[in-house]
């Protein structure tokens, strides 16, 4: 395993690295695809590419990995061992016979169960869709298999990905890689806890209103919602149409962002799906080595107030002002910037949201899939009243003044959620302090525009149960890739990224020790 | 939603039984039997007594229709003051579906034909599965835009397209795709021919409010029954799900039956003419919801409406609204205002009456809001242009056009009531026949052979060419042959066997020795010969039985074959009728 890079100038900023716990490699295989410069998806397909290891290999060593953590994590819904080792034989036979398998050769992948898989059960964790095969694969995987990427399985949701905390799939709930006894976030949890557990390489999640990002912050892992229309939504499983929006979550920026170019760009089968030419997000990220000391300089950031103030924990707001530190000692002027507006973001999100999420639920009326009965919950959907005009006036203010502030900044910043992971259960009776939680996130779908989160730090060090704590980065529509090299630059230099899960460790070393 | 009150249950019946989660080809939703339900409503509210039926017949039969609709109570018996009598007339709207006839639906690639086998042409993205997205045809927008140009409509260069929720069985979304604030097509009229009571016709301007594209829901096929009540259970055939229609929206300016159903004509008529639809009713691909109430004349104020659905035929809906206007005014001369609630009726073609079906739902019930999945749909004025360019003769213009040839008005109606009999008979002028006797020979024994053998035009059209109808006529015109001798030899040219005309008729003509007499000499031997046979009937006439004309006409015909020319056979019959020769 190679030592993570360090920078002697950054020294300082790595007091992080006190709790870095290093992880006993549950497999060999396994250990050779981590700690790549790039994160373990580049180290993975290169040395499949070159035959260092065969496709088949890595998914056996991933495969087990995904079923020794899944007794305690609970991230899959579907896995079918045999469905993902029959891709991989596929690839190493193409490779064999010299073909190029694509970028993301013998990686094995996670998608989020509302996203459309041939062949394999999809129900967007919801019991209404249970035993539903789809017959065609959604646009973001055909692109995955296409790049020779191999799906093991499907990842646990909130049901339809309403909700925050993966509590209300409809099948189990998904337990935090770091504490179990802590949520992963939602609506994309099962994804982020698998990524974060190293059941998979990356995965793919969905983000309404922050179901990438926030599960992403929770999980201590990197989480993009691209912009609107970045990548097409064919084969996902709609919750808010305008909204909806399909994204990689991985271990590293760099990994983010090669997944990204594979699904990323124009669809005949999405009619929102922007024609716009897709750029190699990992061209412009540099390895450490090549930084300058001042990498960042010239650029400028702005902290949203209205995000920092009241209602983030503490341990929150410590972590994202060490990491605006960190970005100023990387040479960027970080500002705060007011966004009036921010606030009202939430209640317009949800009137869209359920409305659109009302008229796209109504199909599943227990008859054509799933088992009857369900049709009751479909009449408090249809019960979820719609204010017409609310919605889209917000949403064009919001709009407005962020376009407005990233005409001035070349980023925003702000925590990907008010908190870390909470307890599981915590707010299940407090269903309203879970959809505050979505603050932070919710205005970016309002506006379309493309964020990252990354790691900035940890919260609850000094109890002794230090959580991760995610930042958020957000860009100008479309400027997914400047957005990606931003975010490359910080997580190379701070080093959070090295710090791994308990459970994964626990349960690496029950099994091989 | 009313359906979810009428407890309806919906089963699913897969062919492969046991199999979880939909499958992609046979369905069968079944439905509860409604034949209680169903039964019970029609004879609580279906108010067709017979009484009530004489009373639309009669009305009808008055020419109730046909006047401008001033209808009074007829029956006197609920009237209390007859002196007072109160005028009323109809306020009509029309909502027409039209098909719009592209290769595949709306939103997806399958193909939109009729008739084909149950649930043969779907697609996840028409079954509405998980996950799938609708990609709207470009040739639905570009018939969509035809259409509103010939119904004079401004076409809105940015439109959007919306959702419309509701539940059925037959709608697998759960919504129908559907433009409602910013349709495609706004304002326009269109221009319709009513026959009045007696012969003539007026001429209406109809006034169209707007029209805008949307898909078709599926077609649920109802086992054990012709309709839904008493049915043991219910088929869906998704084939239809997601074909394009057009939604035309009429002002309330119409008033009698009579000019509705002559409204759905010229709409199907200029539909069929453009080439965007075959209007074929029967088959559901032109369909009309009517809107009525009535008022007192004069009155500004709308009376309550009543939509009227399930009409297949022009004729049907004339009807229905003839029958719907007496009961209307029937309830409110009655004092039963009560009965006229905003509701959807049904016509019942058996008993020719309308029944309840369902009170109205709301607007906001629909809950409408932008479709997500589908970008504004924005077009460019030179595209517009384009179209407007490439537009064909309409209906309207063809009348016009063809009432300065000096053809009749009802020639007119004749001939440009089917785009591929104007294109018929305009061959036939093209090829130098003469306006009204082609006019003639199309509207006439052609027309009555294609009626009889069901033949298209356009199949006609390779059998007997244009321009051998046009030649035959020409040789009529110029007294080669009779126009008693054309009539003989068009089964002939039926049977192709005129060819391409220019001069093959007259070959045929010739060689079947068919040419007419019109010598004077020869034609005065003939009738010589006859008179000398028939010097007993010869006598008669001079005694005064000038009667006898006809049979030596006929007898004179008969010695010729029927190649005397008629005029001049006349002519010199009645000079030798008249002086004995010396």
């Amino acid at each position: 395993m190679n030592p993570p890079h360090t920078l002697q100038s950054y020294t300082e900023m790595r007091v992080l690295r006190t709790t870095n716990i290093r992880a006993k490699p549950a497999d060999m295989r396994l250990s050779l695809v981590c700690g790549s410069l790039h994160g373990p998806l580049h180290a993975a397909r290169d040395q499949v590419a070159r035959r260092g290891t065969s496709a088949t290999e890595l998914t056996t060593a991933y495969l087990r990995q995904l079923h020794s953590a899944e007794t305690q994590l609970q991230c899959f819904l579907a896995v079918d061992d045999e469905y993902a080792l029959r891709q991989a034989a596929l690839i190493d036979s193409r490779l064999a016979q010299g073909e190029d398998v694509g970028p993301l050769a013998g990686v094995p992948i996670a998608v989020k169960d509302n996203l459309c898989t041939q062949g394999l059960q999809t129900t967007a964790g919801s019991r209404g869709l249970h035993g539903f095969v789809p017959t065609y694969d959604a646009t973001a995987v055909a692109r995955l298999r296409a790049a020779g990427a191999v799906v093991l399985g499907k990842t646990n949701m909130d049901e339809f990905g309403m909700g925050s905390s993966c509590e209300n799939s409809g099948y189990q709930p998904t337990f935090n890689p770091w504490d179990t006894k802590h949520v992963p976030g939602g609506s994309s949890g099962g994804s982020a806890a698998a990524v974060a557990a190293k059941q998979c390489i990356a995965a793919l999640g969905s983000d309404t209103g922050g179901s990438i990002r926030q599960p992403a912050s929770f999980c201590g892992v990197v989480g993009v919602k691209p912009t609107y229309g970045r990548v097409s939504r064919n084969g996902l499983v709609a919750y808010a149409s305008s909204l909806d929006c399909v994204g990689p979550i991985a271990q590293s920026v760099a990994d983010a962002a090669a997944v990204l170019t594979v699904i990323a760009g124009s669809d005949l089968a999405d009619a929102t799906c922007s024609q716009k030419p897709v750029e190699d997000y990992t061209a412009g990220l540099l390895p450490l080595d090549n930084l300058s000391s001042k990498p960042l300089a010239f650029k400028r950031l702005a902290l949203i107030q209205e995000a920092c103030g009241e209602g983030v924990d503490a341990g929150v707001t410590a972590a994202l002002a060490g990491a605006v530190r960190h970005l100023q000692e990387l040479g960027a002027e970080v500002e705060q910037v007011s966004l009036p507006s921010f606030a009202a973001g939430l209640p317009a999100y949800y009137v869209i949201a359920l409305s659109e999420a009302s008229s796209n639920l109504s199909r599943y009326d227990g008859v054509r899939f799933g088992q009857r009965g369900a049709a009751n919950e479909l009449k408090n959907m249809y019960a979820s009243s719609r204010h017409s005009g609310l919605g889209s006036e917000v949403r064009t203010l919001v709009r407005r003044e962020m376009n407005m502030a990233l005409g001035r900044f070349d980023a925003l910043l702000c925590p990907a959620a008010p908190t870390t992971a909470y307890r599981v259960g915590e707010k299940l009776c407090d269903p309203l302090s879970m959809y505050k939680g979505d603050l932070m996130t919710v205005n970016l779908n309002l506006a379309g525009l493309p964020a990252v989160c990354l790691p900035c730090g940890f919260s609850g060090q000094a109890a002794g149960n230090a959580l991760p704590v995610g930042m958020q980065l957000i860009g100008r529509a479309f400027g997914e890739a400047d957005l990606l090299k931003l975010a490359h630059i910080y997580e190379q230099t701070s080093g959070v990224v090295t710090i791994l899960p308990s459970v994964f460790i626990e349960s690496a070393s029950a099994k091989h020790d | 939603m009313t359906y979810y009150s009428m407890g309806m249950q919906v089963v699913r019946c897969c062919s492969r039984a046991g199999v979880p989660g939909p499958c992609t080809r046979q369905w069968a939703v079944q439905l509860r039997s409604l034949a209680a339900t169903g039964a019970c409503r029609r004879a609580s509210s279906g108010t067709c007594t017979p009484a009530l039926r004489n009373v639309a017949a009669a009305a009808s039969a008055a020419g109730v229709a046909t006047d401008g609709a001033s209808i009074s109570s007829s029956s006197s018996s609920t009237s209390t003051q007859p002196a007072a009598k109160v005028d009323y007339e109809a306020v009509i709207g029309i909502e027409t579906h039209v098909q719009l006839s592209t290769k595949t639906k709306a939103f997806c690639s399958c193909a939109s034909e009729f008739g084909a086998e149950p649930n043969s042409n779907i697609c996840p993205v028409c079954l509405g599965h998980p996950g799938t997205l609708p990609v709207l045809n470009a040739d639905v927008v570009r018939k969509g835009v035809l259409a509103g140009l010939a119904l004079d409509a401004t076409i809105c260069l940015s439109s959007k397209f919306d959702r419309k929720q509701y539940f059925y069985p037959d709608l697998p979304k759960g919504y129908q795709i559907s433009q409602y604030d910013v349709p495609l097509c706004e304002g326009g009229w269109v221009e319709v021919v009513v026959p009045d009571s007696g012969a003539g016709t007026s001429v209406r301007r109809i006034g169209i409010t707007r029209a805008h594209l949307e898909e078709d829901a599926g077609k649920l096929v109802h086992g054990g029954a012709a309709s839904l009540s008493g049915s043991d259970y219910s088929l869906v055939d998704f084939n239809r799900a997601g074909v394009p229609l057009l939604e035309i929206v009429s002002e309330p300016d119409l008033r009698t039956g009579a000019e509705a159903a002559a409204y759905g004509a010229e709409m199907r008529r200029i539909m069929r003419f453009l080439g965007v639809s075959d209007g074929n009713m029967a088959e559901g691909s032109m369909r009309c919801d009517v809107n009525i109430s009535v008022r007192p004349r004069g009155r500004a104020a709308f009376g309550t409406k009543v939509e009227i659905k399930n009409m297949n035929s022009f004729n049907a809906m004339q009807r229905a609204i003839e029958f719907e206007i007496v009961r209307q005014v029937d309830a409110l001369e009655g004092g039963r205002e009560g009965e006229v609630v905003q509701e959807t009726r049904l016509w019942d073609e058996g008993r020719q009456c309308t029944y309840s079906m369902r009170k109205k739902e709301g607007l906001a019930d629909y809950r409408y809001f932008p479709e997500p999945d589908l970008p504004e749909l924005n077009l460019t004025e030179a595209y517009v242009q384009e179209l407007r360019a490439s537009m064909p003769e309409l209906p309207r213009q063809l009348r016009e056009r063809l009432l300065g040839l000096g053809l009749s008005q009802y020639d007119v109606l004749v001939l440009s009531d089917d785009a591929e009999v104007a294109a018929y008979f305009d061959a036939v002028l093209a090829a130098g026949a003469p306006a009204k006797p082609a006019a003639n020979w199309v509207m006439g024994d052609v027309m009555a052979h294609c009626k009889e053998v069901r033949l298209g035009w356009e199949q006609l059209a390779a059998r007997m060419a244009p321009a051998a109808l046009a030649e035959m006529i020409s040789l009529i015109e110029d007294g080669t042959i009779s126009g008693k001798i054309g009539k003989d030899v068009l089964p002939a040219l039926l049977a192709g066997e005129g060819g391409a005309g220019g001069g093959s008729v007259r070959a045929l003509v010739e060689a079947r020795g068919l040419v007419q007499i019109s010598d004077p000499a020869a034609l005065a031997a003939i009738v010589d010969g006859v008179l000398a046979a028939n010097s007993k009937q010869l006598q008669a006439y001079r005694e005064g039985k000038t009667k006898l004309q006809g049979f030596f006409v006929g007898a004179v015909m008969k010695e010729s074959k029927g190649r005397a020319n008629p005029k001049e056979l006349n002519r010199i019959l009645m000079q030798r009728l008249a002086a004995p020769p010396s």
